[in-house]
């Protein structure tokens, strides 16, 4: 019976959009700063008060569209009516019937093609904090706090067609989803932060049939691994339900860290919105020029990256680490610089796991991997010169506003200071002459003897005791591979 | 009693003093305003403030603007940073905006002195200022009678001589209702021409700010400084803002105007059986229409037959449907722009066990009876199961609104009608309220096309009391709606003026 049952999911996803500015007003859209700070009379929904769209929000939501192949439609927002104490208006501005995209797909990294039904703006609510109860949940709660800097937020609610077939499909789903959000500059799309954020909606049918079945919106998944084991928990529930002869009730449950999913409201009455369309705004009509342009300006997207990464002799698995820290401009522009492709895919997988990585500049990297295979650098030194830029090119990022006044003298520093050949000078690495190498092997070997016998003899492993001596002399600055290529010549010759 | 033109004249060349200027309309308001109460809130220390400003400016030799020191009333639900801005309302008691209005800024900065916030029926709901939380506005005509609303503080300001001009606010006919029973002028533009921005809304896509004059003149100045693209209300127009002073003096000859039928009922007037009336359909006539109103709008037709212009009949049959399309767009977006005053962030809070129950006492508490009436209006207009059957039609009766009024100007320049169905009516007289929403079934038209549309006195109907002529332009179309307002202004038979001592008539009374 268990095996004769799939999994159908469909998925919404919210995502903040990485624009300056709100969606109705120009308080910044920023977090972590004091309440109730970023707000405008239109973020507190003050009596009088209109919202004009954030045309940057409307470009990165098509930019997103047609990304995930979508058509770019006339849209019109609507009001979305209900009454809560963090909507300053009590009611939701957001686009309903008529969305600014729809009809797309994604392609899944491995095969499968997931339909995109639509994909709109709306904003976002303000943060409820509740006083006395728990764990600021309104459990117990005597009082609330609300902070409106979140008010008004853009959101884009991107919305899949119930073609996801498993926990490990959605999963990877989301992953695609969040590297070509990252590609496009839409979104910093962090789960956890709840910058994206991901509803599932999930049911089960008989294998085949291809029939929808009652499903249950799962929500308060805040990792690719909750999302997971939510689907196969919220799977496994309706499939025992089926089981017993019951059914499942279409409900919004909560996903809770016990592993499990919880029945969140349980209204005798749908919600009536009673949404009709923003009177305070116009229908937006993106025409082809604006779409144009924005097409044009829509850097490559990770699929076209992985593509290109794998002709670079990148493994599947290595282009989609390096697609998924943004890595992929750099690493393919580096490569187009003349870098070596293997050793540049290397470093990126191996040595760039860092803040700063995506701030590197191509053909820096590429002159710092041509520095090591030219053998001016060790591959330990190399990475070590890797370090440093990447730190420095934070730094820089953090300074660039005290700089502004003394662009050329500063624009050459800076220069300087992030050049790999540079670095390298300050670090005191220079490339070791082969005959000091030689040298230094030989006295390694002359001061194990033994060890120098058992190598000889076969025990390969041994060879640490000379490498880490070598190592020692030279405080980490060999090149670990010439070492061990010296030590079979000694002993082959 | 001096126009605002005068007064920001006589202020400039340094002939008057602000300062003095305001004093006398200040005692004025000391004088009579107990009787009439145009006046939410009186706002003397500012106003002599911005007075001496203005007169140091002039002192310096420095132009302060067109409205130079002259005294100007704001409807209380127009934002006024740091003044009470309470919609008449017990919600907003006391609420102090942190901001202004994109017009009272411009108003100000035109050189106008703020000298209060008037009266108004609760959030601009009503045709009398009866349903004002802190008590009604009486007619400066006959303190027995309404004057009109729901800007019914700012004609009357404007009528007994409290200020020269004031602003208010239509979404029904609320700025033009009060000034034809007051005797004054009140414009509503082109939707889109006068930004929102500050005007706490009551039905969106109807609201629109304009000005009550005591004659054309001043009301076409007042407009021209509140015109103009506002990039912080969506809905406001990038057009350029005509001269509309120099569309006064231009004359009616050879204009084109069209008395409405479905308005006017089997009146016939002299100049219009001469022609041969295009699209008189014979359609159904809008009940309730006084014969005193009809025959002044019909005399008004004739007068710019006279001067010139060429006057037909014409059926515009969609405004037959306006006032029931009306009242449920209306409701159902003032369902949803009044959902926010939830005792959560401002105004009124009447704490409850929880949030829900603070809501419901809050709203319970602050509300008034029309104000509730309409909120469940439109939120069942709204509902799930009946929208396609009441918003739904109603936005098709709009486009059909829309189809009629242009189909008309094809023939037409202007379109005339009363403005009014009556003239001022005695406290309680309408207290049914499909009688009292009858009084805007002239008006409620032009808020569905979005056209513009003004009333201007001409004489007087039952009980000596004013009479105003609505004459309607197409979008944009306000210069020649001006023009027409300009030449049945110096048609017009004389007002008695208002019987409070030391009030001249308006209008007529100094032609």
């Amino acid at each position: 019976m268990a095996a004769s049952w799939e999994i159908v999911v469909g998925l919404e996803v919210h995502v903040e959009l990485a624009t300056d500015t709100k969606l109705f007003s120009a308080a910044p859209s920023r977090f972590g700063d004091e309440p109730n700070t970023n707000v405008t009379p239109v973020c507190l929904g003050l009596p009088g008060s209109l919202p004009v769209l954030n045309r940057r929000a409307v470009e990165l939501a098509m930019a997103v569209g047609l990304a995930l192949n979508c058509e770019i439609r006339p849209s019109v927002f609507h009001r979305k009516n209900y009454f809560y104490p963090d909507m300053p208006k009590d009611y939701q501005v957001s686009q309903y019937d008529q969305p600014i995209c729809s009809d797309g797909w994604l392609d899944v990294p491995g095969g499968s093609r997931i339909g995109i039904e639509r994909a709109h703006l709306e904003e976002d609510a303000g943060k409820t904090t509740h006083l006395g109860g728990a764990d600021g949940r309104i459990h117990g709660a005597v009082g609330a706090l609300v902070d409106y800097n979140r008010a008004g937020t853009p959101l884009l609610e991107i919305v899949s067609r119930p073609d996801i077939d498993s926990a490990a499909e959605a999963s990877a789903y989301v992953e695609e989803l969040r590297a070509i959000l990252l590609a496009l500059g839409a979104s910093d799309a962090r789960l956890e932060e709840g910058s994206m954020r991901v509803d599932a909606n999930i049911s089960v049918r008989p294998a085949g049939s291809g029939e929808l079945r009652t499903r249950c919106e799962v929500k308060n998944l805040n990792s690719l691994r909750s999302l997971r084991n939510a689907i196969d928990y919220e799977a496994r529930r309706h499939i025992d339900l089926y089981a017993a002869g019951d059914v499942p009730v279409q409900e919004t449950r909560h996903w809770s860290e016990d592993g499990r999913t919880h029945s969140l409201r349980s209204k005798e009455e749908a919600d009536d919105y009673r949404y009709f369309p923003e009177p305070d705004l116009v229908p937006l009509a993106p025409d082809d020029e604006w779409i144009a342009q924005v097409r044009a300006a829509m850097p490559e997207l990770p699929a076209s990256q992985r593509a290109r990464l794998h002709e670079c002799g990148a493994e599947a698995e290595d282009a989609q680490v390096i697609v998924g820290r943004g890595l992929a401009p750099v690493v393919l522009g580096a490569v187009d610089a003349g870098a070596d492709a293997k050793r540049t895919v290397t470093h990126a997988v191996q040595n760039l796991a860092l803040d700063g990585a995506e701030l590197l500049d191509a053909d820096r990297l590429a002159s710092l991997v041509n520095l090591e295979t030219s053998g001016q650098l060790t591959a330990t030194q190399a990475k070590t010169v890797l370090v440093e830029m990447c730190a420095r090119s934070v730094a820089a990022l953090h300074a660039a506003p005290a700089e502004a006044d003394f662009p050329s003298d500063s624009a050459s520093a800076a220069a300087r200071a992030l050049d790999p050949a540079a670095i390298a000078a300050e670090l005191g690495f220079e490339a070791m002459a082969d005959h000091e190498l030689e040298a230094l092997v030989d006295q390694a070997i002359a001061d194990s003897p033994e060890a120098w016998e058992k190598f000889c003899a076969g025990e390969a492993k041994v060879a640490g005791v000379f490498v880490g001596a070598v190592m020692k002399a030279t405080r980490g600055q060999a090149d670990g591979q010439a070492v061990t290529q010296l030590l079979a010549q000694r002993r082959d010759a | 009693m001096s126009t605002a033109l005068a007064i920001a004249a006589d202020i400039r060349s340094g002939a008057r003093r602000a300062a003095d200027v305001l004093d006398d309309f200040l005692g004025r308001i000391e004088t009579h305003d107990g009787d009439v109460h145009a006046f939410n809130t009186v706002t003397a220390e500012q106003a002599r403030a911005a007075a001496a400003a203005i007169d140091a400016l002039v002192d310096e030799g420095r132009d302060p603007g067109p409205l130079a020191g002259v005294p100007v009333a704001f409807k209380d639900n127009l934002c006024t940073r740091g003044v009470a801005t309470t919609c008449s309302s017990r919600m907003l008691e006391g609420w102090q905006p942190p901001y202004d209005a994109t017009v009272v800024q411009a108003m100000t900065a035109a050189g106008a002195v703020m000298i209060g916030k008037t009266n108004l029926d609760e959030f601009a709901m009503g045709s009398s200022t009866e349903h004002s939380a802190f008590g009604p506005t009486r007619n400066p005509y006959d303190l027995g009678r309404v004057p009109g609303g729901s800007s019914g503080g700012s004609a009357a300001a404007v009528a007994a001589g409290f200020a020269p001009l004031a602003l208010g606010s239509d979404t029904g006919g609320s700025i033009r209702q009060p000034a034809s029973l007051c005797g004054i002028v009140g414009i509503k533009p082109t939707y889109g021409r006068v930004s929102r921005y500050g005007l706490v809304a009551f039905a969106s896509s109807f609201d629109q700010i304009g000005p009550f004059a005591t004659d054309v003149a001043d009301a076409a100045l007042a407009l021209g400084v509140i015109s103009g693209h506002d990039p912080a209300d969506s809905t406001s127009i990038p057009a350029a803002v005509p001269d509309f002073a120099a569309a006064l003096g231009r004359g009616v000859d050879g204009l084109r105007v069209g008395v409405v039928s479905e308005m006017t009922g089997s009146g016939r007037n002299r100049a219009a059986n001469g022609g041969s009336p295009p699209g008189d359909a014979a359609g159904d006539v809008l009940d309730g229409i006084d014969a005193d109103v009809t025959e002044r709008v019909l005399e008004a037709a004739d007068a710019l037959a006279d001067a010139g212009a060429t006057v037909g009949r014409v059926s515009v049959p969609a405004v037959t449907y306006g006032l029931t399309a009306y009242y449920l767009i209306a409701p159902a977006e003032a369902s949803s722009n009044l959902a926010r005053y939830d005792g959560t962030r401002y105004g009124l809070r009447v704490d409850g066990a929880d949030v829900e129950e603070m809501n419901r006492l809050t709203r319970r508490a602050g509300f008034g009876d029309e104000v509730k009436a309409r909120i469940m209006l439109g939120t069942f207009a709204l509902s799930a199961g009946y929208y396609d059957a009441y918003y739904g039609k109603a936005q098709r009766v709009r486009m059909l609104t829309r189809r009629d009024f242009d189909a008309a100007y094809a023939d037409f320049d202007v379109l005339l009608s009363p403005t009014s169905p009556c003239v001022a009516f005695r406290f309680g007289e309408r207290a049914d309220p499909m009688t009292m929403y009858r009084c805007d079934t002239c008006t409620i038209p032009s808020n569905l096309s979005g056209d513009p549309a003004m009333s201007v006195p001409f004489g007087t109907g039952a009980d000596d009391l004013p009479v105003g002529v609505q004459v309607m332009a197409p979008a944009l179309g306000e210069e020649t709606m001006l023009t027409v307002a300009a030449a049945l202004e110096r048609a017009a038979p004389p007002l008695p003026g208002p019987p409070l001592a030391g009030v001249a008539g308006s209008t007529g009374a100094r032609t």
